[in-house]
């Protein structure tokens, strides 16, 4: 089970991300930006938090063009897994593999705490540790977090239960509280909180570790 | 030659620093303020040759996010 994890200029939860795969049983390597192919073999592409390109122009729209990004859309296209944290979900819809956009918090305020959060679908390889409906504690980091789609993509994405996560008591205006989803094929989660920040008791909880966890299951099955 | 390139948050889309400084402007006592919309100004030094089609083509795949910004162009 190989997992690789993309480092771009600004990445800083890169670490954090290969430890969490680490820990549930997969060969991590790191990836950097100006690489334009992933290893080969690759079962899952992390695409890690951070301030990818400082933030410059729109969050992750620089990251988006970078040439291992376009190694990612491949792999997405594929059929291949992905998971970005935070700013790689910013920066995965940039790329347009997953719709929809993260705009500045409807609060204006950084926000850095431990949310909690609604599983609100088992039905993926990252989710289906958890129940439906089942509540998680993990932490949030995000200035840029408010998730916005048209009424018409967030009634596709409901319709076709592809919204992973949502958020018990809404932190940031995202539109129908989502905090993660997941691409048609059900196999690239995109998510402003950080399960790679729950995996360890030192972390205070480890209500991420299951979508680590489940992950490699479902690729060693593949 | 340059372009000038506008960006705006599409109507519809909330835009919460543009709200931000309607509410610092009303607390000012400016008070004929009905509405705030804050976007970026972006100017290209663009080479010989390049045409408005060019910047079109700079602005959808990168300049605006087309899910939540909308852009114009003026070719200065």
């Amino acid at each position: 089970m190989k997992a690789a994890v993309v480092v771009f200029p600004g990445s800083n939860c890169d670490r954090d991300l290969a430890v969490a795969f680490e820990r549930a049983g997969f060969e991590v390597s790191m990836v950097w930006h100006k690489d334009s192919e992933l290893p080969s073999g690759v079962d899952i592409v992390g695409v890690p938090g951070g301030f990818s390109y400082g933030d410059y122009l729109r969050c992750g729209a620089i990251a988006a063009q970078s040439p291992i990004c376009k190694a990612v859309v491949k792999h997405a296209g594929r059929g291949g897994y992905a998971i970005g944290v935070c700013n790689g979900f910013q920066v995965l819809t940039e790329t347009g593999v997953l719709p929809g956009a993260l705009l500045r918090n409807a609060g204006l305020k950084y926000i850095c705490r431990t949310v909690e959060l609604k599983v609100a679908t088992a039905d993926s390889v990252f989710t289906e540790g958890y129940s439906a409906g089942d509540v998680i504690g993990v932490p949030i980091a995000h200035h840029d977090g408010n998730y916005f789609a048209d009424a018409e993509t967030v009634a596709q994405l409901q319709d076709q239960d592809r919204i992973a996560f949502s958020y018990a008591d809404n932190p940031n205006g995202s539109v129908a509280d989502i905090a993660g989803i997941l691409s048609q094929n059900r196999r690239v989660l995109g998510m402003m909180p950080h399960p790679e920040r729950a995996v360890d008791l030192g972390h205070g909880g480890t209500d991420g570790v299951a979508v680590f966890r489940a992950l490699t299951g479902i690729v060693a099955t593949a | 030659m340059k372009a000038r390139v506008h960006v705006m948050l599409k109507n519809g889309v909330l835009d919460p620093q543009g709200e931000a400084v309607r509410h610092a402007l009303g607390a000012m006592g400016f008070d004929k303020v009905n509405g705030v919309r804050q976007g970026k100004v972006i100017d290209l030094n663009l080479a010989e040759g390049a045409s408005e089609a060019d910047v079109t083509d700079m602005c959808e795949k990168l300049l605006a996010n087309t899910v939540i910004e909308s852009y114009s162009i003026e070719m200065l």
